[in-house]
């Protein structure tokens, strides 16, 4: 049965066709609205690699139909940046080297965005550490995704501020 | 996966009238699709009922009590401020579970209907009863070292991996179910089913039947200052539990008036025994008494194979579950919920 | 013409930057193209139905119902599959394992495909697949060390090591005052790379294209090359970045042989890439082992021997012994010395290499069973492993090329507050009543050199572009190995393009073995060289150069400049230079690889010192590591930053060695029953916390020209040893397996409260 849903993607509507229910969210990413940036890591909720943002809050791609996603916002890690201009959490990723084989970056990094825009772990890096602890990375970068997080949350709060003033 | 029909209804009454034998309610769907994508569920419909109206709310009734509406996502939960205060270990619970991605997705009614992790259940190859009734159980002589100690049977020895359901199950919670012959409460000590001969009979959910609520009595409440759930696990965090427990006590001065103690992933259902709770009541905390109401409580207790360590583990785990709720629920969430690292002990070592 | 000397410069301005990766942006913005990110137009999706049962025969597929679901294309079964050209159970290469492709109908392992489904969506290949609902004939699965005969084999190179033995072994029992005797198992451990196996395959005549994840692109595309019957050069492989190996993605598997078959049976490009749960059987693993080791020392602690016996599980049709007894060969001094493997078949898939193959498993029980002696003898276990400490290579006398381990154990004891620890175990809590423990670890891992072919070019306005088909699987070789190229060539790390990950480039070998910088590099470091070399004569000849007649006195690059030796002030640029002779490119060629008598001639190893303090709750008997202290010398760190990320990767292997990793088999059928994330644990990031890792500066004239070692396994050895001895130390249970899980502390007895 065919389908159609209406998403924003990466901040531009979209009506999408749906050629089959099963397709998840992650397969309608990587195999037909070509952006692959959001990789496959277990296809099974059990490692984040898929981690994107719906409606603001970090999910798994994978266990997500698509089809029930008509109306949301969906952010990839592919609509992250301000053009050339990184994000702060892609940023501090870098400046930590908070990656080796850069398969499990993109669902870190936008975890991590959910992370903070939870609110749920400030800069403390044990509450960060719980709350990365859905993002697995083999090449165990952890301790410098641990740092990236602590800074980009701290410039974050700052630009806030910022902006505040 | 198989192919299936899609249907959103919009109210609770087209939903109702939607379901077939071969449907499913989809809530968040981390356990449903994933079940899915193995085969060990194959659903002919799913019903997505995420945005039924009015099953996403968290309503505190006048006299207290608490109403959280089936949709309701785990993370809101735990992250309301009033309910992390009222019943601390509700949120603890859920915070123990799974990621914070899958707690965004995942449904508080989704979490009572989430099937074991026993992995001959999950693999359609192997023979479950619980999965195709008659098949046989292959786990009774395979890979059972974290399979169930209290209440399994011969039919299946599968363990229910919930967090959420154990404090549920300590504080009385009630299930509000509708279906084609309309609304009823079920308890929670009544909603999840031993397997008995009828493994395939996971709860007490008519066909048809959806969850719509989960209440908390106000009397849950009463147990605020003296609330915790405790969680072992095999890592630090993103892992399911070898055994848990949820610990309360209604303290009166320095006696404990009333105590609740639910233990996890030992049995197909949150694990609750009386006897256990009964000899708490009345007496000052104290280790000795906290390890003889754990030892009631795994009254019963026996290896369904190469498990016999989970008794004892069971044991300290409700043991210790009920001195830290004594000492009393902590200011602030853990930075490591349920976890036995999860105070911060300083850096200071000493001999 | 004088012969000109020239002397590029070996370290320049480049080396030894903690330079960030320059594929950086690439990977956090999602625009780094992983081999499944790839999709062709016309694509096919493939998707193989792995054996649920791990010994026996498929009796029948149900093709018809899997066909007849819309969007399957095509069902291969080894009843219709088309014929290779080469025999799968040939080893075309020097590294290769045989492979399963739908041969016959035998089950060997659980987990090996036994067809392929072909769908226009992946959706539709997958219920295909699902729909095929095997049948079997199955017999009782052998997957425990137990479950077969352990033999002895003739050691023959890869897969089948050698064992040692030297001085007198039973003289060395007989010497011993104090002794252990003690068995270790470690459990069977699978790779799981995040990006799991994959291939874009496509066909255009008889030239392949492989969109393919490869730590070996030469060797691979020879391997593609035989089971397909066309020469090496038809074949196209693209890796340019690999989401982790880990020694898994160096080897030809089963099912990326078939899909490439698909992709020429049906004319159209095939992508299939494995799920997680196909990560357990086709693609490798480690071993699991047994290892007993009889260790005795003298009354002033001194090892009279270390005689250490490994039997290592393989599959029943193909040989990959893991030489886990070798590692206790290297690294204290003992009277005598003996290391002895044997195998036991079972129906498991063929294990391979996997992050420290050998060292892993052999330190971890090396490391334990040192601890246990020295509780024997009532010494320090650093104050032992320090009597024992080898000057020249055990066994073999010969001189260390480097050995900066000394001070790997003073920095890193130092750093880790050592001093002090309680020598009795279970005498230290926290102030939540936690147990806490120490202990520590030897780590070593050789300093191995295979071979490298670069390429670089120098252009007329003085940039350069250096090529090798290296493999960047995390490891950083985008950024250390152009460090050392624009060091090569005297050029700012800006100036000079980077080209690797393609087999169409000169052939970097193996990205293994911990020696892919060294040979790769040392290739670049020597293309480089000859560019300049070239240079240098051209200036030297030209009457117009300020260099010119400079050639006795010699040049060195720097800068975009060649230089006089000695004389910087008198230079050109590269770029002036070329312009005058016609304004060509230059064009350098190098190699890499290790003259066979430095490698007779030294022993060449990396070594490092591990602490770890772990925190056991004293009834409930859950574990972390709470800190990790590690000291590491492995000659010049080219990069920092990015070498103690590969150490600190290391360590939490080891972290997850000695606590998680472990996969367990149903016992009848013999099926991975925890075959997934869920179910297989790995560390999670609230595993890790005090971690710190000290790099130990070694001078190694020997090792290669650029004094290069490898930091990319050695992490994990020492590691394990060092957080098992930690758990003892805390809990005073001594768990001789690994992974230790929470129910072996508590049905070791470990006492409440």
């Amino acid at each position: 049965m065919a389908s159609s849903i209406a998403l924003t993607l990466n901040g531009v509507a979209r009506q999408v066709a749906l050629d089959d229910l099963r397709v998840t969210l992650l397969d309608l990413l990587r195999e037909r609205l070509a952006l692959p940036g959001t990789k496959k890591g277990c296809d099974r909720g059990q490692c984040g690699a898929c981690t994107v943002l719906v409606d603001g809050r970090r999910v798994n791609a994978c266990l997500t139909l698509a089809v029930t996603l008509d109306g949301v916002e969906v952010t990839t890690i592919e609509g992250l940046s301000d053009g050339e201009t990184l994000h702060p959490v892609q940023a501090a990723f870098i400046e930590n080297d908070a990656f080796q084989c850069g398969y499990c970056t993109p669902g870190q990094i936008m975890s991590a965005v959910g992370l903070i825009a939870e609110g749920r772990a400030g800069d403390d890096a044990e509450r960060i550490r719980e709350g990365m602890s859905g993002n697995l990375c083999r090449c165990a970068a952890y301790h410098g995704i641990t740092l990236a997080v602590q800074d980009a949350t701290r410039r974050m709060a700052g630009a806030e501020a910022e902006d505040a003033a | 996966m198989k192919r299936f029909d899609y249907i959103r209804p919009a109210s609770i009454d087209e939903a109702l009238a939607a379901w077939n034998p071969g449907a499913a309610w989809l809530g968040g769907g981390t356990n449903l699709v994933d079940l899915m994508k193995t085969g060990a569920v194959q659903p002919d419909t799913v019903i997505d009922v995420t945005r039924l109206p009015g099953l996403d709310r968290i309503e505190w009734g006048a006299d207290g009590s608490l109403r959280i509406g089936a949709m309701v996502r785990n993370a809101d939960l735990a992250d309301d401020p009033e309910v992390a205060r009222r019943l601390p270990m509700v949120a603890e619970a859920l915070l123990a579970g799974a990621s914070g991605q899958l707690r965004n997705a995942a449904t508080v009614g989704g979490n009572l209907m989430q099937h074991t992790r026993c992995n001959y259940f999950e693999t359609p190859q192997a023979a479950c009863n619980r999965r195709d009734p008659g098949t046989g159980c292959d786990a009774r002589d395979g890979e059972n070292a974290n399979l169930a100690v209290l209440g399994w049977s011969e039919a299946c020895i599968a363990t229910n991996p919930s967090d959420f359901c154990v404090p549920l199950a300590a504080l009385d919670a009630v299930v509000e179910v509708q279906g084609p012959e309309g609304k009823r409460e079920i308890a929670i000590a009544d909603f999840h089913s031993l397997p008995g001969d009828t493994p395939e009979r996971r709860t007490a959910l008519e066909p048809g039947e959806l969850i719509l609520a989960v209440r908390l009595p106000a009397a849950a409440a009463d147990f605020a200052g003296h609330a915790r759930y405790l969680k072992v696990r095999e890592r630090t965090s993103y892992a399911f539990a070898l055994v848990s427990a949820a610990a309360a006590l209604r303290m009166e001065g320095d006696r404990i008036a009333e105590a609740r103690l639910a233990l996890g992933a030992v049995a197909a259902k949150p694990w609750r025994v009386a006897e256990a709770e009964a000899l708490l009541a009345g007496q000052a905390p104290d280790p000795h008494l906290f390890a003889r109401a754990a030892g009631a409580a795994l009254t019963g207790a026996a290896p369904s194979g190469d498990n016999s360590w989970k008794i004892d583990l069971a044991r300290r785990t409700a043991a210790r579950a009920l001195a830290m709720a004594a000492t009393g629920a902590p200011a602030r969430m853990p930075a490591l919920p349920a976890s036995p690292f999860g105070e911060p002990a300083g850096d200071h070592v000493h001999a | 013409m004088p012969d000109t000397l020239v002397q590029p410069v070996r370290f320049g301005s480049n080396s030894g930057q903690p330079v960030t990766r320059r594929d950086g942006i690439a990977k956090v913005t999602g625009a780094a193209t992983f081999a499944a990110d790839n999709q062709p137009a016309g694509l096919l999706h493939a998707v193989y139905l792995p054996a649920t049962i791990a010994r026996g025969r498929v009796t029948h597929l149900d093709v018809a119902a899997a066909e007849a679901h819309p969007g399957v294309v095509q069902i291969i079964t080894p009843a219709d599959r088309p014929p290779l050209d080469g025999d799968p159970s040939a080893k075309p290469t020097p590294f290769s394992f045989r492979i399963d492709v739908l041969q016959d109908d035998t089950v060997r392992y659980a987990g090996q495909p036994i067809a392929l489904v072909l769908g226009e969506t992946l959706e539709a290949a997958t219920e295909g697949a699902r729909l095929l609902a095997p049948r079997y004939a199955a017999e009782t699965a052998r997957t425990a060390l137990d479950d077969e005969t352990p033999f002895a084999f003739e050691p023959a190179g890869f897969g089948l090591p050698a064992g040692a033995e030297h001085g007198d072994v039973a003289g060395g029992h007989a010497a011993a005052t104090q002794a252990v005797d003690v068995t270790y198992e470690t459990a069977a451990q699978y790779h799981n790379a995040m990006e799991t196996h994959a291939v874009v395959a496509a066909w255009e005549g008889d030239h392949l294209t492989l969109d393919m994840p490869s730590q070996a692109l030469a060797m691979s595309c020879g391997a593609y090359a035989y089971f397909f019957g066309i020469p090496a050069e038809n074949v196209t492989l693209r890796s340019p970045y690999l989401g982790g190996g880990f020694g898994s993605k160096a080897f030809t598997t089963g099912p990326q042989v078939l899909a490439i078959l698909a992709a020429r049976m049906t004319g159209r490009p095939v992508k299939l890439s494995l799920t997680r749960q196909q990560m357990f059987g086709p693609v490798g693993h480690r071993g699991a082992t047994r290892q007993r080791l009889r260790l005795g020392a003298d009354v002033a602690a001194a090892l009279t021997v270390i005689d250490h016996e490994s039997i290592a599980a393989t599959s029943s049709f193909d040989d990959f012994v893991e030489p886990a007894a070798n590692a206790s060969q290297g690294l204290y001094s003992a009277q005598a010395l003996r290391a002895a493997h044997r195998a036991v078949r079972l129906d498991v898939g063929t294990p391979g290499p996997m992050r420290a193959p050998g060292e892993a498993s052999g330190s971890a029980a090396l490391e334990c069973a040192m601890d246990e002696l020295a509780q024997e003898a009532g010494i320090d276990p650093l104050e032992f492993r320090l009597r024992n400490y080898a000057e020249t290579e055990p066994g073999t006398g010969k001189p260390y090329s480097s050995k900066a381990l000394r001070q790997c154990y003073d920095q890193a004891a130092e750093r880790f507050g050592w001093a002090g620890r309680p020598l009795a175990p279970r005498q230290m809590r926290d102030e939540a009543g936690l147990l806490v423990g120490w202990g520590m670890g030897t780590a070593l891992f050789p300093a191995p050199m295979f071979a490298a072919e670069a390429r670089a070019t120098l252009r007329p306005d003085g940039s350069a572009l250096v090529e090798t088909s290296a493999a960047d699987m995390g490891q950083g070789a985008w950024t250390a190995l152009a460090q050392i190229a624009a060091d090569s060539l005297g050029l700012p790390l800006d100036r000079v393009e980077f080209r690797a990950g393609h087999s169409d480039l000169p052939d970097a070998g193996v990205a293994g073995g911990s020696g892919h910088t060294a040979t790769a590099g040392t290739a670049l470091h020597a293309a480089g060289g000859d560019v300049i070399r070239q240079l240098g004569e051209i200036a030297a000849a030209d009457e117009a150069s300020p260099l010119h007649g400079a050639g006795n006195a010699g040049f060195v690059a720097r800068d975009g400049r060649l230089c006089v030796a000695g004389d910087e002030e008198r230079s050109e640029a590269f770029a002036d230079i070329l312009a005058r002779a016609g304004g060509a490119a230059l064009i350098g060629n190098g190699s890499g690889s290790r003259a066979p008598e430095d490698a007779e001639r030294w022993a060449m190893n990396a070594h490092g010192a591990v602490f770890a303090e772990v925190k056991v709750d004293p009834d409930l008997c859950q574990m972390r590591v709470t800190r990790l202290v590690g000291a590491f010398a492995a000659g010049r760190i080219i990069n920092p930053k990015l070498a103690e990320s590969q150490l600190m990767g290391g360590m939490i292997w080891g972290t997850s060695f000695a606590l998680h990793e472990e996969a367990r088999h149903d016992r009848h059928t013999g099926r991975i029953v925890n075959a997934d994330f869920a179910g297989y644990h790995i560390a999670v990031n609230a595993d890790v916390q005090g971690l710190e890792v000290i790099t130990v500066h070694e001078d190694d004239p020997h090792v290669n020209a650029l004094g290069i070692k490898g930091v990319g396994e050695i992490g994990v050895t020492g590691t394990v040893g060092a957080i098992a001895n930690a758990i003892w130390h805390a809990t005073g249970t001594r768990v001789r397996r690994f992974p230790i899980r929470v129910r072996d502390l508590l049905e070791a007895g470990s006492p409440v409260g």
